[in-house]
């Protein structure tokens, strides 16, 4: 059962990547892809880990937790406030 | 006892299995920014919790049991916030959510 939470966790990660690379994504569209393929790659450490029995994995994905979640806001403050949101275009669908 | 504890743990990896793939699903295919955040961060907040109570269920006693609740506990707080600031600041940008036409309720509101 937890080879199958891994594969769906694996899926997921691809759709999210397919969303932050084709069609025409916005800025934020591509921030909330990254920051879906980040807790996804919180949920597979954590699983992957343990199933593989080494423990040690479950604090890099406690880290990763973290450190994801400061570098959502960081990067989508600076594109708050920043010109560089303006200049992609902002339809984006697939 | 082992067994009622493998039956639900593998319910709560099933379940959670398929909110992260619908969550997916859910932002490649929706038409606008707003329902992206909104299918993206409603299925992580429960998909991720989900998925590590169902790890959390075949472990023994143990340091590890901890971490991971530590895990689900700083999901389920930074998810929801990450989802919301990043429609705050899509919407701070001059992102405009997509309206209907109207037409289910007669309204005549411009589509975007």
């Amino acid at each position: 059962m937890l080879t199958v939470a891994i594969l769906a966790v694996l899926i997921t990660m691809v759709l999210a990547l397919v969303r932050a690379f084709s069609g025409r994504p916005s800025v934020y569209d591509r921030l909330v892809a990254a920051n879906l393929c980040g807790t996804k790659t919180v949920l597979l450490i954590a699983l992957g880990g343990y199933s593989l029995q080494w423990h040690s994995f479950l604090d890099i994905a406690l880290l990763y937790a973290m450190v994801n979640f400061v570098g959502t806001i960081a990067v989508m403050r600076f594109f708050e406030y920043s010109d560089a949101a303006e200049e992609t275009d902002t339809g984006g669908s697939v | 006892m082992m067994l009622l504890l493998e039956i639900l743990s593998g319910v709560c990896l099933l379940a959670g299995s398929f909110l992260c793939i619908t969550g997916g699903i859910g932002l490649l295919r929706l038409p606008d920014f707003f329902s992206r955040v909104h299918a993206a961060g409603l299925t992580e907040t429960l998909a991720a919790p989900l998925l590590l109570t169902g790890l959390m269920l075949q472990m023994p006693w143990s340091l590890e049991l901890l971490k991971v609740l530590f895990i689900l506990i700083l999901v389920m707080a930074t998810n929801p916030t990450a989802s919301h600031a990043m429609a705050k600041a899509a919407l701070h940008a001059g992102h405009e959510p997509k309206l209907g036409d109207g037409s289910e309720q007669g309204e005549t509101s411009s589509k975007a």
